[in-house]
């Protein structure tokens, strides 16, 4: 076993701040939208808004991070390794074979997180944004002073707004059960706090450095 | 790199213009306190009336007090000649109707239907002298009733059933010395008792608010704002402003509330925001008839039993007229919650002499509104419910003459006979009467204005942000947060949402066996 650090301060700090922000959004949201009642409806949507505004700052940092950094190179999807992937998860995993692909610092997201993640970042929250700040800022047609945002119509806004809250709930709780699909149960979890991720042996007697890691493709096991 | 900051810059301009763009440019609210104190100053008449010769008195009859008037405030009489208090008429555009005369002399209600025929007891509230019959001079100044309006002695009344005329032995001259601006007493006499009874008809207007609390009506609460009418129904050359939606049907002459609150009258910007599409009456009036109850359904079709040939009236049990011979049968009703229509100001009445469809109510006055008018509003309204009596042959409303002044009129609260009582109504409006009449089913709106509540106890968010039994349930056309979703939506996202969690369980139980399996294995 190795020890490898994946993780950056700012990754984790951006992780774990969204995913609170996420799941109190998605808490407010819920009931906004009256499938649930917990702060009241008057609260319910004063906290929303809030969060969301505290989740607009936050991607705007993260937004920042990531081209200053190159992480966003990260999530540029990839069709390699995608099929040894999905075998591993519909195969391999039970099986106890060796994850297909390796997790350095520099490839942190497998071929199929890599995917499913550049979806969400490029269609699933930029939906929930984008309906949000229309839901706040919606103004009803041609009154007042209203000067931009003219949309003659609430609905297409909230229905939009729904889609994306639904395919992010679905994301949560897959990504949480996938985080149960490291090294150990647990080992992904860990990372995510400490930032250093106890990963399977190299089958190779020389690790390769870093960025051979990044640039190698490494199918594993099958 | 470089690039990098320069396209956050841009995106920073862009965001902040954005930001820009959507901000309003409304100047502040008018703060609440500035306008307590404006109105807790009661002004003081500048003269002292019982001074004046012109009215020692003593008054032989009411028209001598009214020359009296006139031969210092010469010319008032024409302003009054030209108002609604007066001509009980307004000229206005009615949708697809063009431009009619309609107010109180032609247009039917569905409590005491209407004027014509039945002047001599409805008349008592004309601010005249003398109108019993169609034969009434308008344009006669002496029978101009200054003293209903501007007593403020308390001690002037006006005749049951006397066509305006004031109640006999009232000393004038007392009267007269003791006139001012009109006060809650002076409107409220009419008003809060149109329909023949407290509270009859507008719900949120009666006798309480002559003396009541701000728990009640904030503005008329004697420990609230203690307001006259007159100081939000301003008068210029005594035409008065507002109007009621049950007599006219243009969008003009309205008292708003923003006149003083001004249009953005929160701190908190999302509430200001409602007021795009929500009129402040339906928060701020989260009932009505808060003290007395309001007649909500009046059914004419049961009137007419008598008691050993003598007409009788039962009460309920809250003291209210259950059942009258001369009216039929009433339902009553206390802190009512309103219902709410889209309102764009604008309302078409139901004429004399109109046909309509008998096998569904008839709204006499229908609102007009919708969504996507920029001018509509959600507004609360007092609905009431009526079965009136109409002409099964012509398929029109009648007019019956109710009031009787002497045997063989033909009027219904002296013979109780339906057939003639629409004969001699019918007659006096010059329509005719096949001989055949039944009951309808009639409705008419009354938005509320009044009984406005301290803000503590204004609607809350959930009363209709509510995904079932809102108070907004039936206002349709919108989509409404809280209450409305797309059901195939909401199913399709929560199948898949289980779907997740269902394929997470069979994957990790999978794991789980063969961990098992593997385990036992070694």
């Amino acid at each position: 076993m190795t020890r490898e650090y994946v993780y950056p301060a700012f990754g984790r700090f951006w992780h774990w701040t969204q995913s609170f922000l996420i799941l109190f959004l998605a808490v407010t949201g819920f009931e906004i939208h009256g499938s649930l009642r917990f702060f009241g409806y008057e609260q319910a949507v004063r906290f929303h808004n809030g969060a969301a505004m505290a989740f607009l700052v936050l991607i705007v940092f993260a937004i920042f991070w990531h081209f200053t950094t190159d992480e966003w190179r990260q999530y540029v999807p990839t069709w390699e390794n995608v099929r040894a992937q999905a075998e591993y998860y519909l195969f391999g995993i039970f099986q106890d074979a060796p994850h297909p692909t390796r997790k350095t610092k520099l490839r942190k997201l497998n071929p199929l997180q890599k995917i499913v993640y550049a979806g969400l970042k490029l269609f699933v929250l930029p939906l929930v944004w984008i309906s949000g700040l229309l839901y706040m800022f919606y103004r009803y047609p041609q009154k007042y002073e209203v000067l931009a945002l003219d949309v003659s119509a609430l609905q297409p806004i909230a229905l939009a707004h729904t889609v994306g809250a639904f395919a992010l709930l679905c994301f949560l709780v897959a990504h949480l059960y996938l985080t149960t699909t490291g090294h150990t149960l647990t080992s992904n979890l860990k990372a995510m706090v400490t930032g250093w991720e106890e990963l399977e042996e190299e089958p190779h007697a020389a690790a390769p450095t870093p960025t051979q890691a990044a640039t190698e493709a490494a199918p594993k096991g099958h | 790199m470089k690039k990098i900051l320069l396209a956050l810059i841009g995106l920073a301009v862009v965001a902040s213009l954005a930001v820009t763009a959507v901000r309003r440019s409304d100047a502040g609210p008018k703060p609440i306190e500035s306008l307590r104190q404006a109105y807790r100053t009661k002004g003081r008449p500048s003269v002292d009336h019982a001074l004046f010769a012109q009215l020692k008195g003593p008054f032989a009859k009411p028209q001598l007090v009214t020359a009296a008037c006139i031969s210092c405030h010469n010319g008032r009489h024409t302003e009054v000649m030209a108002s609604s208090h007066w001509n009980w008429e307004r000229i206005e555009y009615v949708e697809g109707q063009g431009i009619r005369a309609i107010g109180k002399k032609n247009v039917l209600n569905n409590f005491c239907i209407g004027v014509a025929g039945s002047q001599q007891s409805c008349d008592k509230c004309h601010a005249g002298y003398g109108w019993a019959d169609g034969t009434f001079d308008f344009t006669d100044p002496m029978n101009v009733d200054c003293l209903a309006c501007h007593d403020n002695g308390g001690t002037y009344a006006k005749k049951t059933a006397g066509a305006g005329m004031p109640e006999p032995g009232l000393d004038l001259a007392l009267v007269a010395q003791k006139v001012g601006r009109p006060q809650r007493a002076n409107c409220g006499n009419c008003h809060f008792f149109g329909g023949g009874g407290n509270n009859v008809k507008h719900g949120d207007l009666e006798m309480a608010q002559f003396e009541t609390t701000r728990d009640v009506d904030v503005h008329m609460g004697i420990d609230g704002a203690d307001m006259a009418c007159v100081d939000c129904h301003t008068a210029e050359k005594h035409q008065m402003l507002g109007k009621a939606y049950s007599l006219s049907s243009m969008n003009r002459n309205r008292v708003t509330c923003d006149r003083c609150h001004g249009a953005v009258p929160h701190e908190d910007d999302l509430l200001n925001q409602h007021g795009y599409k929500v009129a402040c009456q339906t928060c701020h009036i989260p009932e009505y008839a808060k003290v007395n109850a309001t007649k909500m359904r009046w059914d004419w079709s049961t009137a007419g039993k008598l008691k050993d040939g003598q007409p009788y009236e039962e009460e309920d049990g809250q003291g209210n007229h259950a059942y009258m011979s001369i009216k039929g049968t009433f339902t009553w009703k206390r802190n009512v919650q309103p219902e709410y229509v889209w309102f764009g100001g604008t309302a078409s009445h139901h004429l004399l002499g109109e046909q309509f469809d008998a096998s569904r109510p008839l709204v006499l006055n229908p609102l007009h509104g919708e969504y996507d008018e920029p001018e509509a509003k959600i507004v609360p309204v007092k609905v009431h419910r009526a079965k009136q009596i109409y002409d099964t042959k012509n398929r029109t409303l009648i007019q019956p003459k109710l009031y009787s002044a002497s045997p063989g009129d033909g009027g219904y609260w002296g013979e109780f006979d339906w057939n003639k009582a629409a004969a001699a109504g019918m007659k006096e409006v010059g329509l005719p009467y096949s001989g055949s009449y039944a009951f309808a089913e009639t409705e008419m709106n009354w938005p509320l204005n009044h009984m406005v509540a301290p803000k503590e106890k204004s609607v809350s968010c959930e009363e209709c942000h509510a995904r079932e039994g809102g108070r907004l349930a039936s206002v349709k056309g919108f989509y409404l947060p809280g209450r409305d979703r797309s059901k195939l939506l909401d199913g399709l996202g929560t199948l898949l949402v289980l779907g997740t969690l269902a394929g997470v369980v069979v994957h990790g139980g999978a794991r789980f066996w063969f961990w098992r399996r593997r385990q036992g294995g070694k």
